[in-house]
């Protein structure tokens, strides 16, 4: 009897350990091969050419020539690049410190019950079908100091004649502002899907403790929230530094150089002025930060951190 | 039970008011005149809606762009779809270092800017002698939504009963049918996602139209938007006119896909 409860178990367990073994049902790394080798192609290659192209000259038609470290040596000294360094890096900082916490905030609003709640959440999540060229479009034309709408307000932001676009701080906040309100909703919805997530019974708990409102926020919400702000952060940071339809809309960069940020200034150097090896060294920059801004994303979260919660759930 | 928390309620009817604002001035310009909007401003009602504007758009280039942009966004989802179907399934399924190494490489592909590389790009797709077609826009695009699109994918189908694939690997399963008869199935969620997500990101893409395209039967529409600027270069009702046309097909299928949109979009977010 037992013998035979044994013997009638094993082929089983034998089946299901050669199944394991041999592979049965389990696709060859093949499969995976076309998507990677294009995405290598298309977008890993260019990423490592970028740094070669940077040791040559190029005018975009003939053939690449190699001159070594003189893109190098004239973007060390050029004033406009460094002007486009600092702005891009105070366009990044501001961009977090603005959008991080109202993003967050409405995100967590966004995930509570109240009522009427799903048809704002939608109406917030609008800007994000326009194309950054359409919207772009539409603050261009408010922004417009004879016919748009900061011709009445414009004086109350103190620029009596509302030329906005026309002021050095007024164009760089315009870039803010209009960059901010296209991109709070996605981070909102980010933000949305990791509220949502955070276990009822920890604030069940707390409010048998007796915390408030505000107390819960920074003791539950905030803690809980740790890996959603960093991923959100990754993406606004790398989009920060990555602003370019917009820029390029609304002030092609001016007035005089005072928004030319990093990926303008490539723009301009490479498909402007047809010299896509300097273009290329300044591209190289956006790279390199982007990198290892992502290489912090992978280290600080821990994508194996999100594997175990998905299989202990 | 709902607590009522005011500060947030106000605070998001501003923010509303604020996202709202220029979504009115945008409709509600469509239907202005052009002497009526320099006029009465950006705020006020048309007195006397008009058409005028949508029949001058639609004279124009516009469907011709359309019909290119469409045309574009199809072939890119279907091309996304196809690869990181493929992706997810070899990532979660199959054990050992190359797959494990695929995943990272389209891990750390989620924070190459697509600005940062155009000029490679631009290379690479001039050297295919493939400049100034639909296909140098379709390539790219399609790459740079690759590793998102891995990302949600692989999310889905980690959900996937073990037990399943068991059970068809018990019944001789080749890993084809395995795919198509349990992985696609039950990650259409996911799948839907990555298509909607992919289609966005192909319909509003500018950079590589921009830069990879030159001739006017070849332009997409954001890249037509950009034109019209000089074109309609004081007639902002009928500019902002073809930037709602250029948003309302984005927009039904939003109405339609708006569930797996967000619900992909939050599953970005990480927990």
């Amino acid at each position: 009897m037992a013998d035979a409860a044994t013997s009638g178990r094993r082929p089983a367990r034998e089946a299901r350990q050669s199944v394991g073994r041999a592979g049965v049902g389990r696709p060859g790394v093949v499969w995976a091969l076309p998507g990677a080798l294009f995405f290598v192609f298309f977008a890993v290659a260019p990423m490592v050419l970028v740094g070669a192209l940077a040791f040559t000259d190029w005018d975009g038609i003939g053939t690449p020539s190699w001159t070594g470290m003189s893109n190098w040596s004239r973007l060390w000294d050029d004033p406009e690049t460094h002007q486009a360094i600092w702005l891009s890096l105070i366009l990044t900082v501001l961009t977090w410190v603005f959008q991080t916490p109202l993003a967050l905030l409405l995100g967590v609003w966004a995930a509570g019950r109240q009522r009427n709640r799903a048809v704002l959440s939608a109406i917030f999540f609008l800007p994000l079908l326009g194309s950054s060229v359409a919207l772009a479009l539409v603050w261009k034309s408010l922004l417009d100091p004879n016919f748009g709408l900061i011709a009445d307000i414009g004086p109350a932001l103190g620029f009596a004649d509302g030329d906005l676009l026309g002021s050095s701080k007024g164009a760089f906040g315009a870039i803010l502002f209009v960059t901010a309100w296209q991109f709070i909703p996605l981070h909102t919805l980010i933000y949305q899907g990791g509220a949502r997530a955070i276990p009822r019974s920890l604030y069940d708990a707390a409010a048998i403790d007796g915390a408030g409102t505000v107390r819960q926020f920074f003791s539950i919400t905030l803690p809980q929230l740790r890996n959603t702000i960093v991923t959100s952060s990754v993406i606004m940071v790398v989009g920060a530094l990555t602003f370019f339809d917009t820029v390029l809309i609304l002030t092609k960069g001016g007035p005089g150089t005072d928004t030319t940020i990093v990926p303008y200034l490539m723009y301009k150097n490479g498909f402007q002025a047809f010299d896509l090896g300097y273009a290329s060294a300044v591209a190289t920059i956006l790279v390199v930060v982007a990198t290892t801004v992502s290489l912090l994303l992978v280290r600080l979260t821990g994508f194996a951190a999100m594997r175990s919660t998905r299989e202990g759930m | 039970m709902p607590r009522w928390n005011y500060p947030a309620g106000l605070g998001s009817l501003i923010w509303l008011g604020i996202v709202g604002l220029p979504l009115y001035v945008l409709v509600a310009a469509t239907f202005q005149t052009r002497d009526g909007y320099i006029d009465d401003g950006p705020l006020a009602l048309p007195d006397h809606p008009t058409l005028a504007n949508y029949r001058r758009v639609l004279r124009s280039d516009f469907l011709s762009y359309l019909l290119n942009t469409a045309l574009v966004t199809a072939v890119c989802a279907a091309i996304v779809i196809t690869l990181s179907v493929t992706v997810g399934y070899t990532v979660v399924r199959t054990r050992g270092r190359a797959s494990r190494r695929i995943f990272q490489i389209f891990l750390l592909g989620l924070a190459i800017p697509s600005q940062a590389v155009v000029i490679p790009v631009y290379l690479v797709i001039t050297k295919l002698h493939l400049y100034d077609t639909l296909l140098a826009v379709i390539l790219p695009t399609a790459a740079f939504s690759l590793p998102v699109s891995v990302l949600i994918l692989v999310g889905t189908m980690r959900d996937i009963d073990e037990e399943l694939y068991e059970s068809m690997a018990l019944d001789g399963a080749s890993p084809t049918r395995v795919l198509l008869q349990l992985v696609v199935p039950l990650s259409r969620s996911g799948i839907s996602t990555v298509g909607v997500m992919s289609a966005l990101h192909a319909w509003n893409g500018f950079l590589f139209p921009l830069l990879l395209t030159q001739s006017k039967s070849n332009r997409l529409l954001t890249l037509g938007l950009y034109d019209y600027v000089g074109e309609f270069r004081v007639d902002t009702p009928a500019l902002l006119t073809a930037v709602v046309l250029s948003i309302v097909p984005i927009f039904l299928v939003y109405l339609f896909a708006r569930r797996q949109l967000i619900s992909g979009l939050m599953g970005v977010g990480g927990k």
